[in-house]
């Protein structure tokens, strides 16, 4: 049975609420307050984990966000299901099921841990090097690596959660409730400022807050005491919003940050349902206090990651906080004074601790007399060499340090302990404040990187711009708050500190040990297994750049991003290069802080709600009729509408024969509609068409092709001259709104001299083309009074008409070649529209066709479609459409570009038509197109573009761009594919009804 | 994610506005008398600046307005805005 390592309890800890959790199928209990950590620890569990590439057991390191080696996957195999959830974050709740990540078959014996035992054939970069040779066999090494790599799993069901998305504006954003963070909070209030102030940890006063020593005292108070009076006034304030479980995951420029705010994940799991689970806090802060505090360094020595060993401030929180013990023999290793506030903390709680090893000869601190005072033995100039046991640390040999701090020197010293808690000193958590765009400086004294010069309306408080005293931080915001908020006074000024806190520190970034480095295993990022060794190979090997040092040996590159060892790899670096630390920089400081889930960041972007779909006026009719549809941009277009149990092949086939031999109708609402307004109207069409628009009569309909200015094919559709200053563009239902963006650029910026005005109405109109031999007299019925005669009534020309008393445009227009109309009413009323021609059309056996036939039937006829058979390389005269292009115009969009010397080539890629050998074989879409197969390497001419077996030809038909193909009428081709060629001739790309008979059929 | 302060709607986030590319290059108004050389100079030559750039903007979620912009490109910071067809700021 495990031990009960609880102490005295502190009052963060409800020890009347029990609560049960499983960790790797084991019941445990813990208290309502602990983390998962704290309470694994207080039944003397330290080995949680396997490290990633030597499989090595790992134990809690920390007691915060930066942990690397606590990680571990909630409620496996579960929607819920969670991996690389840090044991030292997650709150623990009744029903908690957690289990260790990267081992096989348990925790206790991984298979894996065979890598420990090969590392010295597993230096930095081995799969790089040995995994690329030979290149195919690339296969087959992959599913063993990926199997092997990895940490948690993700989940394979539906997450049942809810996530959403809120945006916040605020005067003031104060990240962190610190002791820094809590007296910014209370003056920017007291000050009327609407502020808001988040931490990621449950409760407020960070370290601070459970530091109960009498070695630190403000206004005679025990720190923590004073600490919590402060938190008591600033829950007064109605304009400062306060947010815990809140974690600012990325700092952006112009004061922008997203926070993921924690709601439900220290609940029960049967108290989540309906609750939103958490939320991503968009802020816009006029103003941003980073008050993040700092994390204590490891200390680099061989075998420094075993299980039992933590950061001494970890130690110390697991005791004050949670009134946990991490072991019954301590001993504490340390290069500057913060251990011994550990030492103390523990003393008081009755805890033992063998040994205090620190690596300065030289110290007298009050803290030291202090932990002198009661009997802790101290070693001075002293330094861990080797830690022993292999699931659980049991002994540590120590030795001197000499002179200059570069060997050890005397004879090696064993002390057994179960626990040993390690400082290095503090890295102030400047990783937002380099997001946000900040430049650092780094400070020699201390070997720190500190703020130096900000992008934005923003300071540094506390431990986080590299006060780390408690005397320093509390002299130094007053001030640095007056300036910031431009305020008269704060609360703080003159308050009385006793810190006995002392600045001395030795660093070395990489202990001496006995042994050569060859030898050790000094972890500098324990979760994904950089040691020392590893980056004094890498700097063997040429790498330089701290950037590609970290990228060669993945140093800082696991899922807490090295926030506990990119500080000594780049000590090492520069003591290994010879050069200066602040010369060297450092590797970018990248979103997110620490991780977020996939369900944070899309929000309720998810299910229907992934992408906004536009339906069409018609859209409840399609769905009712059963037809298939197709994504066009945002549009749901109906693709073809099944009859039954026909494939899409069939009904293709069917809707376009029906088309030609009697009448289809078509919903193309979805084309996009620009009106056109103004004195200048003409004249504007003029400059962005490449044909003639001026002498358009009123009433009359025209084709239209607009260019890039580069000459390239950019849109198409037809515009009508509805009255003399008023026009109605259509465009490509993909295009309508960049065609609308890019008219509305010329007229603003090129031709603001242009009275002209454009609205998009793509949405108000629904458009329905009736097309066929029968259309005139189905269209007769649905609006009995109006001449449809060809005289009256001519192909590519307008009317105003009524249905019943609703006002509508007809258009005499084709895009299928046949006789065909559109109406465009109302978009309220254009299901009934529809409605009626499906009634009137009955008797002429009227199909409705979807954009599948629409496709076929324009091929037929050889009409382009923008984007399918073009791409930004066509120009008209590509496209054998030269008859579009005026030439007596001076000057329209792109003009100047068709004469450039590149679009005048007579080998560029031109559309021809294509006929198969064989008229059932029907092209692939996108298949090359070549002349001569056995040349090396093949000559590709160009490619199918759109392909169809035409039903009304009975034959295959396709077009498709060749290099030079207008002069190759009639000369044979190949398609290669994977299994055949297929042999074709190049034609016309008009198969149907060259002399346009049908339009007035 | 900047704040521009659209010259018509006032301060709104990024994402309402689209960027145009270099402000103040004026489509020639006799193209076709133009060579190849001064064509291309015109259709492709855009600067690249570290450092202060003038550049076109749309409200493309808002007034759909064209204005300019001057962006210092190594901090994003906006030094001004103006209309389209206003003198850029000289200093």
């Amino acid at each position: 049975m495990s031990k009960n390592l609880r102490v005295k309890t502190s009052k963060f800890i409800d020890e009347t609420y029990k609560v049960s959790f499983k960790f790797n199928g084991t019941t445990y209990y813990g208290y309502k307050g602990d983390t998962l950590a704290s309470a694994l620890l207080a039944n003397d569990i330290h080995l949680v984990g396997r490290s990633f590439k030597y499989h090595r057991p790992r134990g809690i390191m920390t007691a915060g966000s930066e942990e690397p080696n606590a990680i571990v996957q909630l409620h496996n195999n579960t929607s819920r299901t969670e991996p690389n959830v840090r044991a030292t974050e997650i709150e623990i709740y009744e029903g908690l099921e957690a289990s260790s990540q990267n081992c096989w078959p348990s925790v206790n014996f991984d298979i894996g841990g065979i890598n420990n035992f090969l590392s010295p054939i597993l230096p930095a970069g081995f799969y790089y090097k040995t995994f690329m040779w030979p290149a195919n066999f690339w296969e087959k090494y992959e599913y063993f690596i990926r199997k092997s790599a990895g940490l948690g799993k993700s989940p394979t069901e539906t997450d049942p959660d809810i996530y959403e998305h809120k945006y916040i504006h605020c005067d003031v954003l104060i990240i962190g409730a610190g002791i820094s963070g809590i007296m910014a909070a209370r003056t920017a209030a007291k000050n009327g400022f609407k502020t808001l102030l988040v931490d990621e940890k449950s409760y407020l006063g960070g370290s601070t807050i459970y530091q109960n020593s009498e070695q630190f005292k403000i206004n005679n108070q025990i720190s923590n005491s004073w600490l919590e009076k402060e938190i008591n006034e600033i829950k007064k304030f109605e304009n400062l919003e306060i947010k815990t479980r809140t974690s600012v995951a990325a700092f952006h420029g112009y004061n922008f940050l997203l926070a993921r705010e924690n709601l439900t994940d220290h609940l029960p799991l049967d108290q989540r349902i309906n609750k939103t689970r958490q939320r991503l806090l968009k802020i816009r802060a006029k103003k941003v206090i980073t008050a993040t505090g700092a994390l204590e360094r490891p200390l680099i020595f061989d075998n420094n990651d075993r299980p039992g060993i933590l950061l001494s401030s970890a130690i110390e929180k697991y005791a004050n906080l949670f009134g946990v013990a991490c072991g019954e023999k301590n001993v504490l290793f340390t290069n500057n004074d913060s251990a011994y506030e550990t030492a103390i903390s523990l003393y008081q709680k009755g805890i033992n601790i063998e040994a205090i090893i620190d690596n300065r000869e030289e110290i007298d601190s009050k803290l030291i007399k202090e932990t002198e005072k009661n009997n802790i033995k101290i070693y001075k100039g002293f330094t861990v060499v080797n830690t022993f046991g292999y699931k659980r640390i049991n002994k540590i040999s120590i030795m001197q340090l000499s002179k200059d701090g570069q060997k050890v020197v005397g004879s090696k010293i064993s002390i057994a302990c179960d626990c040993l808690g390690i400082s290095g000193g503090w890295t102030p958590a400047v990783h937002l404040f380099t997001q946000s765009g900040g430049k650092l400086k780094f400070r020699d004294e201390d070997q720190v990187f500190i703020p130096d010069i900000y992008p934005s309306d923003q300071i540094s408080i506390g431990s986080c711009n590299g006060d780390f005293t408690l005397d320093e931080i509390i002299s130094s915001i007053p001030n640095k708050l007056k300036e910031f908020l431009n305020i008269k006074k704060t609360d703080y000024e003159n308050l009385e500190i006793y810190s006995s806190f002392n600045k001395s520190k030795r660093n070395i970034w990489l202990l001496p040990s006995d042994k050569v480095i060859g030898k050790t295993k000094p972890f500098v990022d324990y979760q994904n297994d950089a040691t020392a060794k590893d980056i004094k190979l890498a700097l063997r090997e040429g790498f330089r750049s701290i950037e590609h040092v970290k990228r060669y040996t993945t140093t800082g590159m696991g899922t807490d991003q090295g926030k506990l060892g990119n500080m000594h790899a780049l000590g090492i670096i520069s003591e290994t290069a010879g050069s200066k630390m602040g010369e060297l920089g450092t590797t970018t400081f990248r979103p997110p802080y620490t991780p977020l889930t996939f369900g944070t960041i899309v929000g309720r972007n998810v299910g229907e709600f992934f992408d906004i779909f536009r339906k069409t006026p018609v859209h409840d009719w399609h769905v009712k009729n059963k037809a298939e549809f197709e994504n066009v941009g945002q549009w749901k277009r109906a693709w073809y509408y099944p009859k039954d149990g026909e494939n899409m092949h069939e009904a293709v086939q069917r809707e376009s024969k029906a088309a030609r031999d009697s009448a289809g109708i078509l919903d193309a609402s979805t084309l996009g509609k620009i009106d056109i307004q103004g004195t200048d109207a003409s004249e504007f069409l003029n400059r962005v068409y490449t044909n003639a628009w001026s002498k358009l009569a009123i009433g009359k309909c025209r084709y239209g092709l607009m260019l890039n200015e580069d000459g390239m094919v950019y849109d198409d559709g037809v515009t009508t001259r509805l009255d003399e200053n008023h026009y109605i563009m259509t465009t490509t239902t993909g295009g309508a709104a960049t065609v609308l963006g890019k008219l509305e650029d010329y007229l603003q910026t090129e031709w603001p001299e242009l009275d002209v005005y454009l609205t998009s109405v793509t949405d108000h109109y629904a458009t329905i083309s009736v097309c066929g031999p029968s259309s005139k007299k189905i269209v007769s019925q649905v609006i009995p009074e109006l001449d449809f005669s060809d005289e009256s009534f001519p192909h590519m020309s307008f009317k105003n008409a009524k249905i019943d008393k609703i006002k509508c445009r007809v258009m005499r227009i084709s895009f299928t070649g046949e006789h065909s109309y559109e109406i465009n009413v109302q978009a309220n009323y254009g299901k009934s529209v529809w409605e009626k021609c499906m009634e009137a059309g009955k008797e002429f056996n009227i199909t409705p066709y979807g954009t599948e036939t629409m496709h076929l039937l324009r091929a037929e006829k050889g009409f382009i479609i923008v984007g399918q058979d073009t791409d930004a390389t066509m120009t008209p005269i590509d496209l054998q459409m030269d008859w579009i292009v005026s030439k007596k115009k001076y000057d329209f969009i792109g003009k100047r570009s068709l004469y450039r010397s590149d679009t005048i080539k007579d080998d560029r890629k031109q559309l021809v038509g294509l006929l198969t050998e064989n008229p059932d074989e029907v092209l692939e879409e996108g298949a090359q197109i070549v002349a001569d197969i056995k040349k090396s390497p093949v000559e590709m001419l160009g490619h199918v573009t759109s392909s169809y077996y035409s039903p009304n030809l009975k034959k295959s038909i396709a077009l498709g761009v060749v290099r030079g193909g207008k002069n190759m009428m009639g000369q044979k081709l190949i398609i290669p594919m994977e299994n055949k060629q297929i042999n074709v001739t190049v034609a016309d790309p008009v198969f149907l009804d060259k002399e346009n008979k049908r339009l007035n059929a | 994610m900047f704040v521009i302060n659209c010259p018509f709607c006032g301060e709104r986030e990024q994402s309402e506005f689209k960027a145009g590319g270099e402000a103040h290059i004026i489509r020639p108004k006799q193209p076709t008398e133009l060579s190849d050389d001064q064509w291309a100079e015109y259709l492709f030559m855009r600067k690249n600046i570290k450092g202060i750039q003038f550049e076109r903007w749309v409200h493309t979620h808002g007034c759909r307005k064209w204005f300019n912009v001057v962006r210092d490109t190594s901090s994003d910071k906006i030094k001004a805005v103006y209309k389209m067809g206003e003198k850029p700021p000289s200093e």
